[in-house]
């Protein structure tokens, strides 16, 4: 359990839950460059299946109808996206360079960063619920069919079914884990902060029972921890060439007609407006 | 104070006869070794069993780190070299003045006879929440029990605090950082290396465990005291509960050069008040080229407390703060201001 946790001792003698153990940072570094090597030795050397370019001439030839570019993100979204991406490297910087032996004053830039992580999420939460196509991240029971034929893609067979529809299913996957993970690390982040002086409210260390702090902690920590090896994930396949469209649509909002045709469903995600150049798309 | 718990639990005691070999050990044995200079803050530490060390390396029998010398215009004090010694060194008492008054300041006669000048800078806080053995945030845990509404904290950090509100209990390490003396670390890895000793202790806010940079398989060899601040006006001052064998409630070094009135240049340092012995560079730049007078005093007074929060029952050091900064100021005998 030690590896795993680590536990202190009140004043009263009792055991109390405190860390989790700095091992786990060690194990989610590991855990995130293992996936990073096995997934590009699988793409190198796999048999998985691969769109050929006459196939994509063709479906372009299909829709002359379509713009050349592709509104995929917008300014709004794409700004919340860098605001939380530098929050998210300052959060994750301050918690463990010190813990891998970088030493500085790292509290007060962690909770600052925390903060702008909370309000850009929030932020996030309200556009998406409200200016965006709320539905097309989640994933759920009508996306086995997808799955199904992703996985027999990856397996190197032709298979026609059902393609994605804005977010391919590997983000949907992505952005469900982050949120479990990144509400957890917020709830946990922004009660620890009574703990500490900050000048926006005054300490309670009082506020829970030491084992219901030491809880606290422990998700927190979980949850950083876990950030790392999903972090290294994303940071992975934004830059694998074959996925750098996609990181590419998040620095200048748009993909081409081509893309658009290659990668999703034109079914599930449908473009709503044809007659500007760049096109907003809807599901 | 904690109460004795037991006889010294077992551990591997070492006892190198050179720094050569003393390096090679805490190479070896990492954060399991634990140094053991005079043994007055360690043997509290063992003899509580709060650390449990497996192996302890005595630094006793190694002359080369004891010893003042005189060196490019200044001195080096070996580590190892007693309290008692450095306050007798004639060229401490001559030149460096400052330093024989903190260092006698320290702790009863007996203990600066067995006391180390490299332990003093060195030793570890006196919470007593900490020293008791509770998973304090000092102690690996997530929580001070020195900073709640109830907490006995009247010795505890009016500034710098960091989840910690521990203070560093040195007399030495103010009047070394007064006299710009830097430390000697030597490592076991060959990565020596050579810090201002205002650099070397560390607030909790860059580490919550330690109170100086000395990282596991480093040494402290020795401190060098520039000739920069020799036989300046200094001021020291102790203010503690009793006049023997006590930490101080609140402390100030100053090292000042003059011209007739005016003050020229300025160090200026506290401790007792934070986890680190506090330089107060702000009051010492505002001090400069100005008059040695009450009004400059009572200004750099209200300077030097600026941004200070106090806890529940220290708020007191907050005005004896600001009035030894003000005695500082002013200094003693022909210097003293009325």
């Amino acid at each position: 359990m030690g590896y795993f946790l680590t536990f202190g001792h009140s004043p009263w003698g009792q055991q109390i839950l405190t860390h989790v153990s700095w091992n786990l940072l060690w194990a989610s570094l590991f855990a995130g460059l293992t996936f990073l090597v096995a997934h590009a030795s699988y793409m190198v050397l796999s048999a998985h299946r691969k769109r050929h370019p006459d196939e994509t001439d063709a479906m372009e030839a299909a829709r002359p109808d379509l713009p050349p570019r592709i509104k995929r993100h917008s300014g709004t979204a794409r700004a919340f996206h860098w605001v939380m991406a530098a929050s998210m490297f300052t959060l994750l910087l301050t918690a463990f360079l010190p813990i891998a032996g970088v030493k500085f004053a790292w509290v007060q830039w962690h909770w600052m960063a925390g903060l702008l992580l909370t309000t850009s999420i929030l932020f996030h939460v309200i556009h998406a619920s409200f200016f965006m196509d709320f539905w097309s991240i989640w994933v759920g029971p009508k996306d086995v069919p997808e799955l199904k034929a992703e996985i027999m893609r990856e397996l190197g067979h032709d298979i026609p079914g059902p393609k994605p529809g804005k977010y391919p299913l590997g983000n949907r996957l992505y952005h469900l884990a982050l949120v479990v993970v990144g509400l957890s690390v917020i709830a946990s982040g922004l009660t620890m902060m009574v703990r500490i002086r900050t000048p926006l409210f005054p300490r309670n260390p009082y506020l829970f029972a030491d084992s219901t702090w030491g809880f606290v902690y422990v998700t927190h920590g979980m949850a950083g921890v876990a950030l790392v090896g999903l972090v290294i994930a994303h940071i992975y396949f934004a830059v694998r060439p074959e996925k750098w469209w996609i990181t590419k649509a998040m620095i200048v909002g748009w993909i081409t007609r081509r893309q658009y045709l290659e990668h999703h469903d034109p079914h599930r995600w449908v473009i709503a407006d044809t007659n500007h150049g760049v096109t907003e798309a809807r599901r | 104070m904690a109460v004795i718990r037991d006889v010294m639990p077992a551990f591997e005691l070492l006892q190198p006869a050179s720094t050569a070999d003393a390096l090679s050990l805490l190479g070896r044995y990492g954060s399991d070794a634990w140094i053991l200079a005079g043994g007055l803050d360690s043997f509290d530490w063992l003899k509580d069993r709060i650390k449990r060390p497996r192996y302890v390396v005595d630094l006793s029998g190694i002359d080369e780190l004891k010893g003042v010398r005189e060196r490019n215009g200044g001195i080096e004090i070996g580590a190892m070299t007693s309290l008692t010694d450095v306050v007798r060194h004639p060229i401490v008492r001559q030149r460096y003045g400052i330093l024989m008054e903190a260092a006698e300041a320290a702790a009863s006669p007996q203990i600066r006879n067995q006391g180390t000048i490299g332990g003093n800078v060195s030793q570890d806080t006196r919470c007593w929440y900490y020293r008791s053995g509770w998973s304090c945030y000092r102690a690996g845990g997530n929580i001070c029990y020195a900073d709640t509404p109830e907490s006995i904290n009247r010795e505890h950090a009016i500034l710098g605090a960091d989840r910690c509100v521990a203070v560093n209990p040195s007399d030495t390490a103010p009047a070394l950082i007064t006299l710009d003396a830097s430390m000697v670390i030597r490592s076991a890895s060959g990565d020596d290396r050579v810090l201002d000793a205002e650099d070397y202790f560390i607030g909790p806010g860059t580490d919550i465990t330690r109170m100086t940079a000395l990282r596991p398989g480093e040494l402290l060899t020795a401190i060098r005291i520039p000739g920069d601040w020799a036989g300046a006006n200094f001021y020291f001052e102790k203010v503690r509960d009793r006049q023997v064998w006590d930490f101080a409630l609140v402390s100030v070094a100053s090292a000042m050069v003059t011209s007739g009135e005016m003050i020229q240049n300025m160090r200026l340092v506290v401790n007792a008040v934070a986890a680190r012995p506090l330089r107060l560079v702000q009051v010492e730049q505002f001090v400069k080229g100005k008059a040695r007078n009450e009004a400059t005093a009572d200004a750099a007074g209200d300077m030097a407390i600026e941004g200070a929060q106090p806890l529940r029952f220290n708020a007191y050091k907050v005005p004896l703060m600001r009035n030894l900064v003000k005695r500082a100021i002013r200094g003693v005998g022909e210097w003293a201001t009325s």
